[in-house]
């Protein structure tokens, strides 16, 4: 398949200026460190851009901390890695069953060939991985893992193999927070990116000049810059990467001398006509590979900048105006720069920094469908079942979350192409891309279902408990505060006045207009709590008034 | 084919059609005769309307509608908050029950034969929290059970079992209930889904609150803020629908200002007159909650309560009006309720604590009009508790308009009001004979499951369409809990039957609900004995 003619020509004629100048306000601010108030507010903004939502007991954490000592823990994760994803499946059907493997077990160190087994581990995969999202540690790791997931884009259908699946994403977790330079060296050799594009195809009889275009397109130097890369360069780059294959029951990439080209490579003026030293032998690969790199880095301004702006766009908002590039890219380009390719520093400086917790850059991004999907468990504490003991419903439960995010169109580990999602790309619209006719009914379904009937499979069911949730509220038998607490949770953006005391009028009072009436549901129902009719009483209150934030607009805003 | 489908399209212009339709010889009429279009439901025309006004607070109905033949124990039960006899309004052709003084309106519409006056409307062991109250009046359940859906979503639950899915259809392309306001309440919660809509402004109606958008400034989030408003805005499925209506009807009647139910009213005549198949429309005032200065000192005529019965009565009858002038008075029954009415004795801030059973208005063109039922009996010496018995449950309101203006049949009706309450003879629809719900509504849209036989006395087949995957059968009832599970595994795309075996289960309303994916239907059961 020619995946390439098909990607170029469609992100071709979307290519426009370089940034778009924005019609909206827009903010001066740059990277001088934030001193202003950490409040809930600020915790909220951080939380829901660093983490998938901001639940109650992280914002309450979090307020007891300084920005800086806040960032810090985002920033160094001290969690172990998660534990690898089990057999959640049967033998049902298969010609080479994974006998081995007991279920409930980790299937990652069980090499396996049988299509239906495989396709039952990419399935696997793919739940575990939206349970580790819901179920992340109080730190940016998973954030940057998807960051990179987008960024190093991959297909299972293209990988197939679920033991590289596995280890290409723990790659970009155990990278997430370093340098990436190695990271670009480490994706480079990675089994699962040799099989995305092509890597383990590429010979010195038979060029397959995918990666190296990638390499440079999408991964370090892009395609913006004036001059740039030529296809002479993606040619050469092809042939010094060729000889690279793939060890299948041990996941890896590993160097062939054979295939290898030996000849010298020569690149344009873009790369100062570098020669690339042709070599033989068995570390002739690695050599000329980090003679690649060097050079691909050595165009530091043009590697850097790219990468900040993607950056960028993924924590504060798409469009890049005059002032936030003088301001904030360009300082960050050489942060990135002085601090050999270290992503944790950059990360560091732009956190804290006053554009970040500029006003103006506060309730500006629009929730990717897994943003939507994850944060609504996490934030309304969705009980799932128990990933230990109940292994096979938890992963058929996030399985759910997982299909159902994908119709907002956001299939993790099966992004469109390797441009990764179009919202993080695609000029003029970026984010909005996220909402259309198709997309937003179905987010609004989703959350519906959430909050009224929930998903039930194997007698188990997974919900939003909207008492529950109105529990962690400061003080939820006063519906003024109630409303208050519950917004500062689920919108960034704020409601007015007339509409907070109109819905709190017409759900939480009934068409009442004494506060006390709900007060006294409330206090009904906690001195009470079995009793089915107070239980009621406030329970479809509560959850009338929950579906209708999430119904409002301001809902899909972080 | 569809019978209706069929007679459409095979239905010349005035030629003799020699068939029977539900037994009854349509062969002497055309395409045109009102009882063929009746049954053909060919038209908007002939398609009915209930507009219900829910009066928030709990209505001093006493002080509403007025028991001038006990007037001595009336006044002293409450001589502070009492209306002169001499101002209470009479109503022709009965000397013994009066309105309000500021209901010149609705006495108009009485004497005109437009109005129904139930008399002492409750139930069993009233409740007296606004919430709880609230709640069974909207869901149709006893005092002392709990009912997560509303009783006009179950009724179009059985008359639309499909709805969501393939919704909107030609056969019901419009909202099948709408709520003016900004949020839906519970009495059109269907089973598993709200069957209802609800709009401020059918004009510009999405994310109005209160008819105010929240402002979106010219920020980042401003402008993505506005971003999503407009999606949202195009993909309202009844949007196009709604406006279309509304563009429809550029001149309506005169209707009072500063009169928030009179502006919902003239939203609904619009509506109405411009060609929705919308079934059931729900709107409120507010304010009813009385406990102080209900009447101004000196005057009892004058104050908050006597503001909301003149609001009332000329909103109702400015309504009627429009509805006669835009000719589709023929087609719309309203009625009033609140949760609860109010205590006999007054309190001494002129005011009234909360009570038990109250009147009902019901109105319309086609209302039989009249007093039901006797006035309160009020005893000589009324201690503060001292509550109105009720005479008439409230739950054979819904059922008598269910059966006699949307022509429910006696089945239907035990699945929606879960048991037989009395029929009171309210209002009258010609089209009703022993027809029942028309099949042509009960299948519109995407039938995913369905149950045969219903009712049945043991056990039932129920017959489902899965796209594939997970697909999860289970009942439930009243409540929403999950009582019994039919089946729960993955599927190949396709229809398959499971059986229902309810030993065990008492008789009464259960729903098989259908779980595919992001796919749900809930389909109405009826165990009898």
């Amino acid at each position: 398949m020619n995946r390439r003619d098909f990607l170029t020509a469609k992100r071709k004629s979307a290519q426009k200026t370089p940034d778009s100048i924005s019609q909206t306000a827009r903010t001066q601010s740059g990277l001088t460190p934030y001193t202003g108030a950490f409040g809930t507010e600020e915790v909220v903004h951080l939380l829901k851009r660093t983490m998938f939502g901001a639940t109650a007991e992280d914002v309450t954490y979090f307020k007891t901390r300084s920005v800086t000592q806040a960032i810090d823990e985002l920033l160094n994760p001290t969690a172990a890695l998660p534990a690898p994803p089990v057999k959640d499946y049967n033998e049902t059907g298969t010609t080479t069953p994974d006998t081995t493997v007991a279920p409930g077990t980790t299937w990652v160190n069980t090499y396996n060939t049988d299509g239906t087994i495989s396709s039952r581990r990419r399935s696997s995969f793919k739940k575990w991985s939206i349970g580790i999202m819901i179920n992340q540690d109080r730190s940016i790791r998973e954030k940057m893992t998807l960051f990179w997931h987008n960024h190093f884009a991959t297909e299972t259908a293209e990988i197939i193999d679920p033991m590289i699946l596995y280890r290409h994403h723990a790659l970009l977790r155990a990278d997430a927070l370093g340098d990436f330079k190695k990271m670009v060296r480490d994706v480079t050799l990675d089994a699962g990116m040799l099989r995305y594009l092509n890597g383990y195809l590429n010979t010195a009889t038979a060029p397959d000049e995918n990666y190296a275009r990638e390499l440079q397109e999408l991964f370090t130097v892009g395609k913006e810059n004036n001059p740039n890369y030529t296809e002479d360069d993606v040619k050469a780059a092809a042939r010094v990467l060729t000889g690279w294959r793939i060890d299948y029951p041990n996941s890896t990439g590993y160097y062939d001398n054979n295939r290898h080209d030996k000849n010298n490579k020569q690149f344009s003026s873009y790369y100062s006509n570098t020669v690339i030293t042709g070599r033989n032998g068995a570390t002739a690969g690695e050599q000329e590979l980090d003679d690649l790199l060097n050079m691909i880095f050595a165009k530091r301004e043009d590697v850097s900048r790219f990468i900040v702006k993607k950056i960028y766009r993924w924590f504060c908002y798409y469009t890049i105006d005059a002032a936030a590039n003088t301001n904030v890219i360009e300082p960050l380009a050489q942060l990135l720069r002085d601090n050999n390719w270290n992503i944790k520093v950059v990360l560091d400086t732009l956190l804290k920094s006053e554009h970040f917790f500029d006003p103006l850059n506060r309730g500006c991004l629009i929730k990717s469908p897994l943003e939507l999907g994850i944060a609504l468990c996490r934030e309304f504490d969705v009980k799932f079942p128990n990933a230990a003991t109940e292994y096979v419903d938890a992963y058929n439960m996030w399985d759910y979350i997982r299909a159902q995010v994908a119709t907002f169109n956001q299939d993790f580990a099966d992004p469109p192409s390797v441009s990764g999602w179009p919202a993080y790309y695609q000029e003029p619209q970026f984010y909005e891309l996220w909402i259309n006719s198709d997309t937003l009914p179905k987010r609004n379904r989703f959350t519906d279902i959430m909050v009224t009937t929930g998903y039930t499979r194997s007698g188990k069911n997974i919900k939003i408990d909207p008492i529950a949730f109105a529990k962690k509220m400061s003080n939820p038998g006063d519906p003024n505060i109630l409303i208050t607490d519950s917004l500062a949770i689920l919108y960034r953006v704020p409601l007015s006045q007339t509409s907070r005391d109109t819905i709190k009028k017409n759900i939480l009072l009934s068409g009442q207009d004494q506060d006390y009436y709900w007060t006294n549901a409330w206090n009904a129902y906690i001195a009470n709590p079995t009793d089915t009719m107070a239980l009621q009483t406030v329970n479809t209150r509560l959850r009338d008034l929950y579906k209708y934030f999430m119904n409002l607009a301001e809902y899909q805003l972080a | 084919m569809k019978r209706r489908d069929f007679l459409r399209s095979t239905l010349p212009t005035a030629t003799i059609v020699p068939a029977v339709i539900n037994g009854f010889s349509v062969k002497a009429f055309t395409a045109q005769h009102p009882i063929v279009q009746a049954l053909m439901g060919a038209t908007t025309d002939t398609d009915k309307v209930l507009v219900m006004i829910q009066m928030n607070g709990g209505n001093d109905g006493l002080n509403m509608v007025i028991p001038i033949d006990g007037y001595g124990n009336y006044v002293n039960a409450r001589s502070n908050i009492a209306i002169p006899q001499n101002r209470i309004l009479t109503l022709s052709g009965n000397d013994k029950t009066g309105l309000h003084p500021s209901m010149t309106g609705l006495q108009t519409l009485y004497n005109e034969g437009k109005l129904s006056v139930v008399q002492a409307v409750g139930y069993p062991s009233p409740n007296f929290s606004h919430f709880r109250a609230t709640d069974i009046w909207m869901s149709a359940s006893d005092s002392n059970t709990v009912v997560n859906s509303g009783w006009a979503g179950r009724y179009l639950g059985v008359e639309y079992p499909n709805y969501p899915n393939g919704y909107p259809n030609a056969t019901m392309p419009d909202p099948l209930a709408i709520q003016i306001g900004s949020i839906t309440s519970l009495t059109l919660q269907g089973p598993a889904v709200n069957m209802g809509m609800s709009i401020s402004d059918p004009v510009n109606f999405y994310n109005l609150i209160d008819g105010v958008i929240d402002p979106a400034p010219d920020t980042p989030w401003g402008k993505e803020l506005k971003y999503i408003r407009l999606i949202a805005q195009q993909t309202q499925q009844y949007a196009t629908a709604i406006k279309n209506a509304a563009a429809a009807v550029p001149t309506q009647g005169a209707y009072p200002s500063n009169n928030t139910l009179a502006d919902q009213l003239k939203i609904v005549a619009r509506l109405v007159k411009g060609g929705l198949k919308t079934r059931i429309y729900m709107v409120s005032i507010g304010g009813f909650d009385t406990h102080s200065a209900q009447v101004n000192t000196g005057d009892t005529t004058t104050g908050n309560h006597a503001t909301l019965m003149l609001r009332l009565s000329d909103a109702v009858k400015a309504f009627m009006d429009d509805l006669k002038g835009l000719g589709v008075d023929d087609r719309v029954v309203g009625m009033t309720f609140s949760e609860f009415g109010r205590r006999i004795k007054s309190n001494a801030s002129m005011g009234t604590d909360h009570g038990a059973a109250a009147p009902v208005f019901v109105f319309g063109k086609n209302v039989k009009s009249g007093v039901v039922g006797t006035n309160p009996a009020i005893p000589t010496n009324a201690s503060v508790n001292d509550n109105i018995p009720f005479q008439y449950d409230f739950r054979s309101i819904y059922a008598s308009i269910l059966s006699q203006w949307f022509c429910v049949n006696n089945t239907d009706l035990q699945t929606v009001m879960f048991k037989n309450f009395q029929n009171i003879a309210l209002c009258t629809n010609g089209a009703c004979g022993a027809t029942g719900i028309d099949d042509i509504y009960r299948e519109a849209g995407d039938q995913l499951i369905i149950n045969y036989p219903n009712p049945f006395v043991q056990s039932t087949k129920v017959t489902f369409k899965t796209k594939g995957g997970h697909t999860l059968v289970h009942v439930i009832d009243t409540l929403g809990r999950s009582i019994r599970t039919l089946t729960d595994k993955e599927y190949t795309p396709g229809v398959f039957n499971v059986d229902f075996d309810s030993s065990g289960l008492p008789p009464g309303v259960y729903y098989v609900r259908l779980q595919n994916g992001a796919i749900q239907q809930v389909r109405s059961m009826l165990k009898v004995r």
